[in-house]
């Protein structure tokens, strides 16, 4: 049983200025976990501006080497991935879906375009038969179609249809892993769940795994199965998604979930007199 | 205008007494429409269409909308802060400050100049558009303010690093250059800068979204002791609720270039009356909360080419016939509590609609 | 059709892109005119020399015994080709290099860029007066046109560079990297529509720059110089003195048309630049606002 993916100590460093003073950052520092291909899950990343998950999802898709420790997915190092043939193997496995939908497509080309190379390009399709069907397939997963997408300019469609297509074009391959960095935090807020919700979707009707990363705890509590909470390149605690949340240990946890602002919890209680209350320093 | 910080004036103290109980801000019929021609195509975009509330003194007015709501182009006409192709169609912008009322659009360009900062300021969104990069953080203060607070440069500076104590920031990042700073440091900075002539009414746009979570919580809660210790009212725009929810005293919602609500802030979360805002907060996923959450279906209509009626009724699950046909006026169901449909206020008259 | 209904507007709407087309326009019908030339235009004497402008003979003739008029037409005809091939030819090279440069990065665009320094600094004046000191009669027109455009494609091909960079870093290329595009269908497809401006204005200056590289060289004399050209015209204009005798028709038509074509072309490039830019692209299309 080999797992889906192992990030075994994985480190990323960068370091800028020359002969005279070397400036040192250190985006990630040691991240450990794993996923299992036995069952999909949806695996969060929480982390702040700074903390390296953007850094880490890069590493994850294979865009970025790490200069330490090793990244295996299926039991093979992502390094000794380097001709092209291997490259495509890959990316048929593992897609991203990233964070502003309104950026993810070329403003002056087509929608559908991106789908039908991805499915010529990964799935052998050749005729125009083949290769819309497959288009098709793909965007009824996320709740469109290919009559609604066909011809469309970017500009014609609103945050959120832009974000179901970039993931319906990352669902065309069929990869086992989809690597989602902050996929909502630009849509608005009444669009966001059709998302979310999607996402449980994907994994319990499609079998894919999802790598969440986010700075929302709400919208973590609300999918993910299990966690991390990254601080400064470094993860800082980790665990079921509900358990670590209601209970945190970790100061920085701690810090985080009293710093989420309450909705509505605020008003089943009995509001004091003064509707706008000293906050803790 | 006092620079001594322990005598401010509070909202009615002063010679305008009878102004103090006029509303601060009163905008009527606002229409601002983006009017464009290229190439022989002309296209008009109604941002914002007929908007009408009222401000008043020392509250927090929450303004809540999603992308190409219009929230945006209200606040920046509301500021006279626009440019054609985006120009005013009709409607006025009245503002009451101490010396009386005015239409910021009725004035001279070098009367908006005295009162911008030192009666109403802006906060935005990217603390970088205020703080000059290549200049230090104390001459960005003299550059702003300077020229409205008056007296020597000395008796300024002095008055700035009180008014930094004040607000809890360590007086030594004046001689910082803002790269030096953490965004959130920036974020508080500008506030401060926006606060330090002692505005009576202060719009901030989107200031805390593209903080992180624990700073954001920070600077609302220094925004919220700017407001009380100054007495000053604030327009705050923001898409995130969590944030209205714990820092607005009334909100107001805004669908399509319109305001479709508008109440206290608890009341519009405890109990909204347009479907649009209902759907709103009932999706929005909380901690602890493990209820199943859906999306709106569809999308925000295209503001070049809204749909006929209600802006809202293609995506309304309560939507009648008379939806389609005639836009709903903003009426008030309950006290203080107004709503632009058409189904709630059959529904508050004990009618139904077919 | 859309693309005659973009012309249509574009005449409709935007005065110097107008003003530019008919300018061209008249260069282009002047060069057009050549191929019904009634007289050889490499024979000489075939008039009587140093007529004045007349009915007769619209821009005088020559002291060589040529119609200037007719002589122009085959001129321009052969310095506007020589303008024409030597920008296709480095637009070309500058594009592959500054793509390429630009979305690889790493040793591939240091390599690139070396090459492309290097081709920069070369002071190209000199050389070209080198290339025809070694080669003297071998000159043709092709390969001076060879030298030309491999001396001008490297200034632009860092302005491409910078582009391409910037395009790079936009999620749209991560997205088609992602879809299995290959670097050539990236380049081309999604890159080269941003790119397009820039490109088109480049065009236009390295016309304007390698006619003005042919005058002056014809003009020195270090051309071809049986061949017509604008350049030629000048310089068998200066051998026979002709401004000192009074023939001064024979200097100015050629250089009036030469100034027109940099005009038009100049016009062009800027009313078509703001048409072909993204950004109003969008803002027509509908995006944007």
């Amino acid at each position: 049983m080999t797992a889906l993916l192992e990030v075994r100590q994985a480190s990323k460093t960068y370091t800028s200025g020359g002969l005279f003073g070397r400036h040192v950052v250190r985006a990630v520092a040691g991240v450990d976990f794993s996923l299992t291909s036995e069952r999909p899950e949806v695996f969060t990343i929480i982390g702040e501006s700074g903390s390296g998950k953007s850094t880490l999802a890069r590493m994850i898709l294979n865009s970025v080497p790490p200069s330490g420790g090793s990244i295996l997915f299926r039991g093979r190092d992502l390094a000794t991935i380097r001709s092209r043939r291997d490259r495509l193997a890959f990316m048929g496995e593992v897609q991203p879906v990233f964070q502003n939908p309104f950026e993810a497509f070329n403003p002056l080309k087509r929608l559908d375009r991106y789908l039908y190379l991805a499915a010529r390009r990964f799935c052998g399709a050749r005729t125009r038969a083949d290769v819309e069907g497959l288009a098709d397939a793909a965007l009824r997963k996320v709740g469109l179609s290919l009559a609604e997408v066909r011809g469309r300019f970017p500009h014609e469609m609103s945050g959120g249809q832009l974000q179901r297509v970039a993931i319906a074009r990352a669902l065309v391959p069929e990869p086992a892993l989809v690597v989602a960095d902050e996929p909502v935090s630009m849509i608005d807020a009444s669009l966001r769940m059709t998302i979310v919700n999607m996402f449980r979707t994907l994994r319990d009707t499609f079998g894919v795994s999802i790598i969440y990363i986010t700075h929302d705890l709400a919208t973590a509590y609300y999918i993910s199965d299990r966690l991390i909470i990254m601080e400064k390149g470094e993860v800082v605690e980790s665990g079921p998604a509900r358990a670590v949340l209601d209970a945190p240990s970790h100061p920085y946890s701690i810090k985080l979930l009293q710093a989420v602002l309450p909705v509505g919890n605020a008003w089943r209680d009995e509001m004091p007199a003064e509707p706008r209350s000293q906050p803790a320093a | 205008m006092s620079l001594a910080p322990d005598v401010h004036p509070g909202p009615g103290s002063s010679a305008g007494s009878a102004a103090a109980t006029a509303p601060l801000l009163e905008v009527s019929g606002l229409k601002a429409y983006y009017q464009m021609r290229f190439f022989g195509i002309s296209r008009e975009v109604r941002a914002v269409d007929d908007v009408t509330f009222t401000i008043r003194r020392n509250e927090i007015y929450g303004l809540a909308g999603e992308s190409s709501s219009g929230k945006s182009t209200l606040i920046k006409t509301i500021a006279r802060a626009i440019r054609p192709p985006l120009n005013v169609v009709g409607g006025t912008v009245v503002f009451t400050f101490e010396d009386g009322r005015q239409d910021i659009y009725a004035m001279s360009p070098a009367q908006v100049a005295a009162i911008r900062w030192s009666r109403l300021s802006y906060v935005t969104q990217g603390s970088m558009n205020v703080l000059n990069p290549v200049r230090r953080i104390r001459s960005t203060f003299v550059d702003f303010a300077a020229r409205h607070l008056g007296g020597s440069r000395r008796d300024f500076l002095a008055a700035v690093e009180s008014h930094l104590a004040r607000l809890s920031l360590d007086p030594r990042v004046l001689d910082a250059y803002p790269h030096e700073l953490s965004g959130g440091m920036r974020q508080r900075l500008t506030i401060a800068l926006a606060t330090i002539c002692r505005p009576e009414f202060i719009i901030a746009d989107e200031p805390t979204t593209a903080l992180d979570v624990v700073v954001q919580k920070g600077v609302l809660a220094m925004l919220r002791e700017v407001q009380q210790e100054m007495g000053s009212s604030i327009l705050f725009v923001t898409h995130d609720m969590a944030v209205h929810a714990n820092l607005t005293d009334r909100l107001g919602i805004m669908y399509a270039g319109r305001l479709v609500e508008e109440g206290p802030t608890r009341e519009v979360f405890q109990r909204p009356l347009h479907p649009y805002t209902a759907h709103l907060i009932a999706s929005l996923p909380r901690l602890g909360d493990d209820m199943r959450k859906t999306g709106l279906p569809g999308a925000p209509p295209s503001l070049a080419d809204p749909p006929t009626g209600c802006r809202f009724h293609p995506r309304c699950p309560s939507a009648v016939g008379l939806c389609r046909e005639a836009s709903p006026p903003m009426e008030e169901l309950e006290p203080g509590h107004r709503v632009a449909c058409h189904v709630a206020k059959a529904h508050a008259e004990g009618r139904r609609l077919s | 059709m859309q693309g005659f209904a973009v012309f249509r507007d574009l005449i409709r709407y935007n005065f110097e892109f107008a003003a530019g087309l008919v300018l061209v326009g008249i260069v282009v019908l002047m060069a057009l005119l050549s191929f019904v030339s009634p007289y050889p235009p490499l024979d000489v004497y075939v008039v009587a020399p140093d007529a004045p402008p007349s009915w007769d003979f619209i821009f005088g003739t020559s002291s060589r015994g040529q119609d200037v008029f007719w002589q122009l037409t085959v001129a321009i005809r052969n310095t506007l080709s020589f303008g024409i091939t030597v920008a296709v030819l480095s637009r070309i090279i500058s594009l592959v290099v500054g793509l390429l440069a630009g979305y690889k990065g790493g040793w591939v665009d240091r390599v690139l860029m070396s090459i492309n320094d290097t081709f920069i600094v070369i002071p190209f004046f000199p050389i070209l007066i080198l290339f025809y000191f070694i080669m003297r009669d071998a000159m043709s027109w092709t390969s001076l046109a060879l030298i030309t455009a491999a001396l001008g494609w490297a200034y632009d091909a860092r302005l491409i560079r910078a582009m391409a960079m910037s395009l790079r870093t936009r999620e749209f290329t991560s997205q088609a990297y992602f879809s299995g595009a290959s670097t050539r269908q990236i380049l081309v497809q999604d890159h080269l529509p941003f790119v397009l401006p820039i490109l088109f204005s480049t065009t236009m200056n390295n016309i304007n720059w390698s006619i003005g590289i042919e005058v002056t060289l014809s003009v020195l004399g270090f051309t071809d110089i049986n061949t017509p050209t604008i350049g030629g015209m000048i310089y068998w204009a200066n051998q026979h003195a002709a401004l000192v005798s009074g023939v001064w028709w024979w200097v100015a038509f050629p250089i009036a048309l030469v100034i027109m074509l940099f005009v038009g072309l100049f016009l062009l490039a800027i009313s078509m630049n703001e048409y072909i830019d993204p950004r109003s692209r969008l803002a027509r299309m509908g995006g944007g606002a």
